[in-house]
């Protein structure tokens, strides 16, 4: 149970529930600010290049990114997997710190949520993208035909993926759909505009707010949580099953699992922590999001370096234990040397690393520091992908097979594309949904009102 | 209005409407009989007909607009009685382009000429074909061949050709008159021109090879009066020894030469032998690949060493000793072992110069090798070019003496030192004609063009070697209005016979009589059209015993600089083949570089010039990129000639440099090798497109050898890792049973020399495209066939492997399980098989696949603009093999065993209800292989030949250490030197992962 009189209050300012319900939902009724107009514009922009690289992709062929006969996979699949690590975050967040009982967390799940749908999103472009023929992506669903019937392949990591993937997206979508249901509805209820009324009592889903109905809502809450925590746990670990199920030196490893899981946490909760200082500052929100709580998430990133750190040495390891050729070719003389030091050396430097300042409550507290440590976490996360997809493809077996990779304009205009996707998405989330979820927030906002002396 | 009436009844009473209702709903249920009775009495109201009415039409509409393409099947009115729709004919017929020779088999499929098999029955070829001679098909169907006569760009007609031809011979002039020829090796061609020449007695007949071996001839002019080039028995030398001489790449004749060498090379417990090759050479060639010993050395140390190895055995013969160069190179071994194996040794140099020429001759006679691994009676009869008589010639077209110049498939302002300026000679001339195929340089120059057929639409013959007889038939009607060139040189000497006529003649009286035979000439003829090839006894050997003083050697001081060396390549050949874009993306087998050529610099060179790959250099006024070659002899550099076309068609044109320009004329001969040059820096960069760019094997177990002498003691030397691998070859899950056939294949390292046929032979059979140096680059060749090539460590002379890997078939393959669609999937035969309807392009089974066989369609390579190749001509298409699909952008393909061969030998043995045989079924590689190094065949039964080979001590299968348990199955190379094997297996350890 929280103690308030230990920790201190969640929500700061002694604030009335009208307040809070005021403070929360100011952004839906003010007019836009001119840096979220040049925010719009910026990431419209970079998703208008993104589309043009995916119609060129679509209208021309894989041709045009730099992948080749022997690294088959490229910058489509280390952003694939790098956006469902940062997809992670919001259901990570939620159901984790929900079962933990970390009332505090309150404040920040409604962003990390809404994150993860984005995220999530931007990642599902990429695997279906990197098809040779998008159009018949529908071979994939094991959907009843006259062909035999022709079934899928169900020992094919990419179909355990596919469906790990819809699913995670179903279940986070309708997670945070739920949790949005009684905020919409204070909004139907405090909008002045006609219009407003009508969008958001629409979503609403004409929620009235009787105890039956917060029953009801707890419960599929409680229902749907419980089974978005098996999913964050599954989805990543069947993205890693599409390494770890290859005979690729450097992919064929137990440890991945684990491994992926713990490293989208990492990368998800680095970008809450990003998106979090970013509100704050620019809504001005510090007495909903603390210090405390990115305190808070800074020591859970500087244990999950720990986590990270410990998952390097053990594949570096094992590679020198095992005495296999191969794999110590891979990480020895292309990862920890060679050609690919470099991104070895990025990933090991901000992910293992660089976290582990945050022991110092100096740079915990200081927010541009852990702004930047968020940032450079996330880098790191997508070099470890990088050495991960293209070192193991590039050197394998066979020498006389051996090539270099470097991504086309196409390719990584997709990228920047669902960056502004991502970003565009962030922003009408700004705009248009309570960014923290009222009720959770009133809630424990009375906890401290009951405390008080 | 009248009323009309049925009955009296009606007309009295009117129509009776019960009735009439009744009828109606019988009608009506006779119509909607199986609609319940809620349908058939609904009202439609007008309203309903009017939605029903539009929804068709706009149905109708839009499916009508979706366009289809118009396809026609026209069917024979009268149906030929050879051709059954979507059956193959085969033809025997001979591949001659003037330099190369090979008796082949023309696969016809309704009515087009879409593959060349090897002729098995051709003792002259020995069942194989070389890379250009698979690729010729193509050729065919070129778009840059000439159409029709012209003159000038504009078209012309066969009569006024041949009325200013024929006025030109006939006329009373001073100046020369001249018909030029590559060496003619027809018999009733010859004849012809016997005959043309008869008629018009001051017509002069210049024979004009590319790349010349007149050295040859005339040392064997000297020694023993007659000017041959002797035929060359690998098959029956113990020791080889060649000086510069490609014979298993481009020398001579390397599809007979590569045959022979490789069944010397054939190794088993059995039979533990093997012959012995030692190659002394600059640059590093395909043949000093395979060699078991090879010394980079400089061509002046190359003569050097050749005198010195002259006197060596001239000592021992009692034979008078020349004069000898300067080299630390020690003989005396060689020359034991030479003198040991008297009569079953082989020298043979590919140098131009008649000294290194008459040296080699003078040792093989010393040593007893004429009569039997040389042959003088069945001498060679290619390359019969005179040097001497070309450039007298260049020199009169300078001086304007040339009156008729008649140009026949000969391109000397192309492959002439001084091509540039016999272009504009050819002007000079009052009248040039150009008799060919291609269009080409020359023909560019010539007034008029009086385009031949492709061989493989015209009649003819060929004696590549004296003795052997070869026919070649029309397998497709002339595609242009081109006429044969003979049929040209008949019609101006007012012939009224068609060469067909000529042909048989010329068969009838000179060669029927040869064989002897109690057969009606008809039935005779049918027969050799069948075969191919007739064979006789060889014409008489040489006049007296041979003379030795004549062999005279000196050494001209050497100058400063490198020596370069030009070479033909062998994708390229001379050129010729330059517009064949399956040619140009051949890489080199041993530098793996296509779309261009290169100078290649030893690796201390480089340094001490401090040149990176890629730097363009100016050598002897050739502006060319540099490339470092590991085992290229230090001072020395080589460049391939064939590049650097600029009338050669869409394809040829302006890739690399004409090499050809640096040749040196010397005493009457083409010399190929260039003293002191020097390479200037132009400081520009140019990029190669390499198919390979690591070239060691990182002490991986890779390509595994052994040395014949450990082989003798333990058969399993070089190989023990597979005991190990097979020892831990443990799972799960129970083997697949294959009951029916279990397809494999075995392939020799040791038999095979890399020669590249097979990579070619697989791209005529399968339809696989050409992507083009950028897309080479990017390192997405569609090849479904490669030759990895290894080098050893060290730089200066490293050893080299060549390891030919196609898909694999494993039986428990990595690359099925990870498609989601289950698009790829193995068959009850033991075949790895693509659905490419099914595939989505996932790529994962290319990441998965540990030898990195599939290949994915980055782009549409078929009628796309970017892909200008032979995929985006109609003509060109014709090339393709209907039974393989073309496969679409964005799937996935890969080697497929042939599965259409398998197929098609299936159903032929089903049809006569009989077994399949062994060896029946083969796949294209395995069908056209030169040196027989790939046997395919049913592992399930015990006696075929496969079988016995993967069982076999020598087999072992690539990275089998990761139960893959691939059909194909590698047997061990073994090289014929001392000492111990490098037993890789000692570095390693079994690991599985």
């Amino acid at each position: 149970m929280y103690k308030t009189e230990i920790r201190g209050p969640l929500i700061l300012g002694n604030k009335s529930l009208g307040q809070i319900s005021e403070e929360i939902t100011s952004p839906i009724y003010q007019r836009p600010k001119m840096w979220w107009l040049v925010g719009m514009g910026i990431s419209s922009i970079l998703m208008l290049l993104g589309f043009w690289a995916i119609y060129v992709t679509i209208s021309t062929g894989i041709g045009t990114w730099g992948v080749n006969n022997t690294v088959g996979w490229g910058w489509a699949i280390i952003n694939f997997v790098w956006w469902i690590g940062i997809g992670h975050a919001g259901t990570a967040f939620s159901i984790f710190l929900l079962i933990l009982r970390q009332e505090w967390r309150s404040s920040i799940n409604r962003a990390a949520e809404a994150m993860t749908v984005v995220a999530v999103g931007c990642a599902a472009i990429f695997p279906a993208l990197h098809m040779g023929r998008i159009w018949d992506a529908f071979f994939i669903l094991p959907y009843p035909n006259t062909r035999g019937p022709l079934w899928v392949n169900y020992n094919s990591p990419l179909f355990w993926d596919f469906i790990a993937i819809s699913a995670y997206l179903l279940i986070s979508a309708s997670f945070w759909f739920l949790g949005m249901i009684p905020d919409f509805a204070t909004i139907r209820d405090t909008s002045k505009s006609k219009i407003k009324r009508m969008v958001y009592g629409f979503f609403a889903m004409g929620w009235r707010g009787s105890s039956w109905e917060w029953k009801r809502y707890e419960g599929l809450a409680f229902v749907l949580g419980g089974i978005a925590a098996v999913l964050v746990v599954s989805v990543h670990s069947i993205v890693s099953t599409d390494f770890a199920v290859s005979v690729e030196p450097g992919w064929h490893t137990t440890l991945f699992p684990p491994y992926f899981v713990v490293g989208a946490i990492f990368s998800g909760f680095a970008m809450v922590m990003t998106l979090m200082v970013i509100i704050r500052k620019l809504y001005k929100l510090n007495d909903f999001i603390t210090d405390r709580h990115l305190d808070n998430v800074a020591k859970i990133l500087m244990f999950v370096s720990l986590i990270m750190g410990a998952s390097y040495l053990t594949e570096i390891f094992i590679a020198w234990y095992s005495a296999n050729e191969y794999e110590l070719f891979t990480f020895f003389r292309n990862r920890l040397t060679g050609e690919y030091t470099i991104q070895f050396w990025i990933m090991f430097i901000c992910n293992a690393l660089v976290p582990q300042l945050m022991w110092f409550k100096k740079i915990r507290k200081n927010i541009t520091a852990i702004f930047i440590i968020s940032i450079l976490i996330n880098i790191g996360m997508w070099f470890e992908r990088f050495n991960i997809v293209v070192t193991s493809l590039a050197k394998d077996y066979l020498p006389s097979a051996w090539v270099d990779y470097t991504p086309t304009f196409v390719e990584i205009s997709v990228f920047l594309g669902t960056i502004g996707i991502f970003a565009t998405g962030v922003l009408l989330f700004f705009r248009y949904i309570p960014m923290i979820a009222i009720h959770e927030v009133k809630m424990v906002n009375k906890l401290k009102v009951n405390k008080k002396r | 209005m009248e009323k009309y009436w049925r009955s009296l009844d009606e007309y009295k009473h009117g129509p009776d409407k019960k009735a009439e209702k009744v009828v109606e709903e019988e009608q009506k249920n006779l119509v909607l009989d199986l609609a319940d009775e809620k349908i058939t009495s609904a009202n439609a109201s007008r309203r309903d007909f009017l939605k029903l009415v539009g929804f068709s039409f706009a149905t109708a509409a839009i499916t009508s607009s979706c366009e289809k393409p118009v396809q026609k099947a026209i069917p024979y009115l009268v149906k030929p009685e050879e051709i059954t729709p979507g059956k193959s004919s085969y033809y025997a017929t001979s591949f001659y382009d003037g330099t190369e020779y090979c008796s082949v088999v023309a696969k016809v499929r309704d009515g087009r000429p879409i593959k060349i098999e090897a002729n098995k029955l051709s003792p002259a070829s020995p069942g194989g074909t070389s890379a250009r001679v698979q690729a010729s098909v193509l050729e065919l169907y070129d778009q840059s061949r000439l159409k029709g006569p012209a003159k000038g760009t504009k078209s012309a007609t066969w009569e006024e050709i041949d009325r200013e031809v024929t006025e030109k011979l006939q006329e009373d002039t001073p100046g020369r008159k001249v018909l030029v020829t590559p060496t003619v090796i027809s018999p009733s061609t010859r004849l012809i021109i016997d005959q043309l020449k008869g008629k018009y007695p001051d017509l002069e007949w210049v024979i004009y090879d590319e790349v010349s071996a007149g050295s040859i001839r005339k040392a064997h002019n000297m020694i023993f009066g007659k000017p041959v080039i002797p035929g060359c028995h690998f098959e029956d030398a113990e020791i080889i020894v060649s000086f510069d001489a490609d014979f298993l790449g481009t020398w001579i004749s390397p599809v007979e030469f590569s045959g022979g060498y490789a069944r010397k090379r054939e190794v088993s417990k059995d039979h533990a032998e093997m012959s012995k090759h030692i190659q002394f050479e600059s640059g590093y060639s395909l043949t000093g690949s395979n060699a078991d010993e090879r010394h980079p050395v400089t061509p002046v140390e190359s003569k050097a060493i050749l005198s010195k190895l002259y006197n060596a055995i001239a000592v021992k013969k009692g034979v008078e000793q020349i004069s000898e160069g300067k080299t630390s190179f020690d003989v005396a071994k060689i020359a034991n072992a030479l003198m040991e194996q008297q009569g079953k040794s082989i020298l043979v140099s590919g140098s131009n110069d008649p000294q290194v020429q008459l040296m080699i001759a003078g040792l093989n006679v010393m040593l007893g090798n004429y009569g039997s691994t040389i042959d003088l009676t069945r001498h060679i009869k290619l390359k019969q070019g005179d040097d001497m008589a070309a450039d007298q010639l260049v020199e009169s077209l300078g001086k304007k003496e040339v009156s008729l110049l008649i140009m026949a498939d000969v391109n000397p302002v192309y492959s002439h030192a001084g091509g540039a300026d016999i272009a504009d000679a050819i002007g000079n001339a009052g009248l040039s004609v150009y008799i060919g195929s291609g269009m080409n340089e020359t023909a560019a120059a010539c007034m008029y063009t009086a385009p031949d057929h492709h061989y493989l639409e015209a009649w003819g013959d060929a004696e590549p070697v004296k003795g052997t007889f070869s026919l070649q038939q029309p397998t497709i009607h002339p595609l242009y209005q081109t006429r044969a060139f003979q049929d040209s040189l008949l019609k101006w000497m007012e012939d009224e016979r068609e060469y067909y006529q000529v042909l048989r003649e010329a068969w009838k009286n000179k060669i029927y009589p040869l064989a002897g035979t109690g057969k009606e000439f008809e039935a005779w003829w049918n027969e050799q059209l069948q075969a191919g090839v007739f064979m006789v006894g060889g014409g008489p050997s040489a006049k007296g015993s041979p003379d030795l003083t004549v062999v005279n050697v000196n050494f001209p001081p050497v100058n400063d600089g490198m020596s370069l060396t030009l070479y033909s390549s062998v994708g390229l050949s001379d050129g010729r083949h330059a517009n064949n874009p399956w040619l140009q993306e051949l890489p080199d087998p041993v530098t793996k570089v296509c779309w261009d050529n290169y100078l290649s610099v030893s690796v201390t060179d480089a340094e001490e010039m401090g040149l990176s790959d890629e730097d363009v250099v100016q050598v002897a006024g050739v502006k060319v990129p540099v490339l470092i070659q590991p085992g290229q002899a230090k001072g020395t550099c080589s460049m391939a000639i064939g590049y650097g076309r600029t009338v050669a068609g869409k394809v040829g044109d302006h890739v690399g440099a004409n090499a050809f320009r640096a040749v040196h004329h010397e005493k009457g001969f083409r010399n190929y090798t260039i003293e002191g040059v020097t390479l200037e820096r132009t400081g520009e960069k140019y990029s190669l497109a390499r198919t390979q760019t690591h070239h060691t094997m990182e002490d991986r177990p890779i390509v595994r050898e052994t040395t014949l002498e450990s082989y003798r003691k333990d058969p399993y030397s070089g190989n023990h890792f597979h005991l190990d691998a097979e020892s831990h070859h443990d799972s799960l899950y129970p083997d697949t049973e294959f009951d029916g056939h279990h397809w494999g294949l075995a392939v020799d390292l040791n038999k095979c020399v890399g020669c590249n046929n097979c990579v070619v032979s697989c791209i005529a059979e399968n339809n696989i495209a050409t992507v083009g140096k950028e897309e080479v680059k990017n390192r997405r060749i569609m090849h479904w066939m490669r030759i990895d090539r290894y080098f050893s460590d060290n730089a200066d002379n490293p050893k080299t492997f060549h390891q030919p890997v196609m898909c694999q078939h494993c039986d428990n393959a990595p690359c099925e399980n990870v498609c989601p669609v289950a698009a790829t999937m193995h068959s009850n035969e033991g075949l790895n098989q693509v659905a490419y309807i099914r595939c989505i392009g996932t790529k994962y089974c290319i990441n998965n696949c540990p030898y990195r066989v599939r290949r994915f369609n980055w782009f549409k390579y078929v009628n796309n603009e970017k892909f200008n190749f032979h995929l985006n001509e109609e003509s060109t298409k014709m090339v393709l093999n209907p039974d393989v699909t073309v496969r679409s952008r964005g799937v996935v393909e890969k080697c497929s065993f042939c599965v259409q061969r398998i197929q098609e030998k299936k159903l032929e043995a089903k049809l006569e209800d009989r077994q399949l045989e062994d060896g029946e079924v083969q796949p294209a590689c395995v069908q056209s292989c030169p040196t027989n190094a790939l046997v395919f065949g049913d592992m399930n039964k015990k006696d075929a030949k496969v079988t016995k080979l993967i069982k076999s001590e020598r087999n072992y299968h690539l990275l089998e250490q990761l139960h893959t348990l691939p059909s194909v199955g590698y047997l061990t190379k073994v090289r014929n030197t001392e000492g111990g094997p490098d037993d890789q297996e000692e570095h390693h350890t079994v690991h599985h992962s």
